[in-house]
């Protein structure tokens, strides 16, 4: 199974991280993908640490066991560096990527020495700047879509769009933003 | 289709009995015999009766049968020997053992 | 034609109900089953069923409510998980010895307590002995295919029994995976319509419904009732034939994996199934004779077949996702043992209880059931018989 994609992504309660990952299935799905997106269940507190995963292959996926040695870690709340052991197993060969307002240089000292690629996004920005709102969760799934090369920006906006309207079906208003969201994100990602 | 309950004594096998014990089929309590299970019967002194029946609406199983505006003799057939209707005749019309 | 979709495994169970459409759903919510009677809550608002769907006050009343459906002569069902299931306990044997062919979705989650949300299979383990159909699933696509099923078994006229249609809480339930998902038309001619021959809303004839029954007639009541159970074994076949047939995915009473020629095998219920799938593939690119076998019907429990499965296995872990509190392991490894005494078996057996309250398992943890396996055959000798997989010692 040399084709398969693990992704672990650390939220924290309210932001969205888990479903994030279930747009990412999504999104990968339509590429025409074996997927899986499941978030690792708790009582659901606002603020709490929250894990959730994303299996994405050419074959058929059967484990249903959590993910420990990812290819790609999402950290959606930058604040869990020093809460969580965010890059435990993250393989070296695989990548970070970390919501922060901060330069890589400044991010890299507090990876526990992880050796792979580090990415950064400032989804504070790109979410006020196209939403108003901060919602970390859309920039954050633009950000790994590009990262782990799920899907070309093109064909990844024009799906977006049909799921998120039919997500949004109830409040239409807020999917250009959300649109918009992605495509900076797509752009911001360094 | 209705249940044959005639089917359905103690001598009755797992097989014999209906799928989770239904009863289909309607008024079929009349052909349980339920009044084999009386130890003392109820004794209706016609000579006594004024016809007042007052006797007929307060037996439980429907056993005082009654015809142009007359009642006739017990049901014991289905009467279980409850003794309701010999207090509830007020001129000593039904006798039975053991109720005064 | 077959839909290609994704889908959580509750959202999968909603779609196949809506694709049934029963007469009645009485529900209350629970995690982690909510999301079904949710999912079909927007059924019934679009219109896309005409179910009665009854809001209701407690697991005691959805149970009850949907038994008194059934009785009147609705397809009827409810979901539930863990307490829900527990609440229910009295109306469960009530449901199946009434003879009614009712479908409960159950999520399988742990019961309390500790409390707990996770899955384990605690909740339906220990309503095994109540006398209704239970099928397990590994994946979203077993159960949304089982609950497809489910009815066709349930209402055959020689089983006539309620069905518990199971799948591992979260693990299954609120993952989105893969699946292929039949068109309305074809669920609907499969499943086909619901006629009873005695209902309570029957004119023609009325009907009287659990009777009280002495001592003279209690047990060949029970006799009578587990006649159905006995009948069920041939019709899980028969059903599954059928639903190949219609869908490419074929079903048996268990399934085997890469068991032919097999020196250890593991058996399994739920979906640390396909992990195992995964350790078996590695261990066999090793060269090692590694087997599965998942058990899909678990009541009535095919004893028989499953000896004969495991007929030429050296050493075999029977794996327990709940406590049975015997000191002895879980239900499944009672059965399985029993099934392996009964077929004069000399296989070693171990039982393991594993993955309760939502323990996770890795492929590397059932590799390690293996490696035991083959040190156990080696040895000809089990060691101890009871024991408990990914526990802080």
């Amino acid at each position: 199974m040399s084709n398969l994609t693990e992704i672990r992504w650390h939220g924290r309660g309210g932001q969205g991280a888990k479903t994030a990952a279930l747009l990412l299935a999504d999104v990968a799905f339509q590429t025409g993908k074996y997927v899986q997106g499941f978030p690792e269940y708790g009582p659901e507190r606002m603020g709490a640490p929250i894990t959730a995963y994303n299996r994405i292959s050419d074959t058929v996926i059967r484990a249903h066991s959590n993910i420990y040695d990812p290819q790609y870690v999402v950290v959606v709340d930058e604040s869990l560096l020093e809460a969580v052991d965010v890059t435990s197993g993250l393989k070296k060969d695989g990548a970070i990527l970390v919501n922060t307002q901060r330069s890589k240089e400044e991010i890299i000292p507090h990876l526990k020495g992880y050796e792979g690629k580090v990415y950064i996004i400032d989804a504070h920005k790109v979410s006020m700047a196209t939403m108003g709102k901060y919602f970390p969760n859309t920039p954050m799934l633009a950000a790994i879509v590009k990262v782990a090369g799920i899907m070309e920006k093109d064909r990844f906006l024009k799906e977006m769009e049909a799921s998120f309207k039919h997500k949004f079906a109830g409040k239409p208003e807020v999917i250009e933003g959300n649109m918009k969201a992605l495509e900076m994100a797509f752009e911001e990602v360094q | 289709m209705a249940t044959d309950i005639s089917k359905l004594g103690v001598k009755a096998t797992w097989k014999d009995l209906t799928e989770g014990m239904i009863i289909a089929g309607a008024g079929t309590s009349k052909e349980f015999n339920t009044g084999e299970w009386s130890t003392a019967k109820p004794e209706f002194i016609e000579e006594n009766c004024k016809q007042c029946l007052l006797c007929t609406p307060v037996c439980p199983d429907s056993c005082i049968p009654v015809v142009d505006g007359k009642r006739g003799a017990f049901d014991y057939e289905h009467c279980k020997g409850c003794g309701i209707c010999v207090k509830a005749c007020p001129f000593d019309a039904i006798k039975m053992e053991g109720v005064n | 034609m077959a839909k290609r979709d994704r889908l959580s495994g509750n959202e999968a169970v909603a779609i196949a109900l809506r694709q049934i459409n029963p007469d009645v759903f009485p529900a209350f919510p629970i995690t982690p089953s909510t999301e079904i009677p949710q999912y079909f809550a927007s059924f019934v608002a679009n219109g896309q069923v005409d179910t009665e769907f009854i809001p209701v006050e407690s697991e005691h009343s959805s149970m009850s409510a949907a038994i008194g459906a059934s009785s009147a002569g609705a397809r009827s069902l409810t979901a539930t998980s863990s307490c829900g299931l527990a609440y229910m306990w009295e109306e469960l044997y009530i449901a199946a010895s009434n003879r009614l062919p009712l479908a409960l979705a159950l999520v399988n989650r742990a019961l309390s307590g500790p409390i707990n949300i996770n899955c384990d299979h605690s909740d339906s383990m220990g309503a095994r002995d109540a006398g209704w159909i239970q099928m397990y699933a590994e994946n979203n696509q077993e159960a949304y295919d089982n609950m497809v099923q489910a009815y066709r078994i349930s209402e055959h006229k020689d089983v006539r029994l309620p069905i518990m249609i199971c799948q591992d809480g979260f693990i299954t339930s609120h993952a989105v995976e893969n699946i292929e998902l039949l068109e309305d038309e074809e669920v609907k001619n499969f499943v086909g319509e619901y006629a009873p021959e005695n209902y309570l809303l029957n004119p023609e004839c009325p009907m009287a419904v659990g009777p009280y029954s002495i001592t003279d007639y209690y047990m060949e009541a029970k006799r009578n009732q587990a006649e159905g159970m006995k009948h069920a074994v041939q019709v899980v076949k028969d059903v599954a034939k059928e639903f190949a047939a219609l869908s490419g995915r074929e079903y048996g009473l268990f399934e085997e994996y890469r068991l032919d020629d097999a020196e250890t095998a593991v058996v399994m219920i739920g979906s640390v199934a396909g992990t195992t799938k995964d350790a078996i593939d590695k261990l066999r690119d090793q060269g090692e004779k590694v087997g599965l076998l998942k058990i899909r019907l678990y009541r009535p429990f095919p004893a028989e077949e499953i000896a004969k499965a495991l007929s030429h296995v050296k050493a075999v872990a029977i794996m327990d996702r709940a406590e049975g509190y015997s000191n002895q392991g879980g239900p499944l490894g009672a059965d399985v043992m029993a099934a392996l005494y009964r077929a004069r078996s000399q296989a070693l057996a171990v039982n393991y209880v594993y993955g309760l309250g939502g323990r996770d398992v890795r492929v590397e943890d059932m590799e390690g059931v293996f490696a035991t396996l083959k040190q156990i055959a080696a040895d000809g000798d089990a060691g101890e018989m009871y024991r408990y997989l990914g526990v802080r010692e």
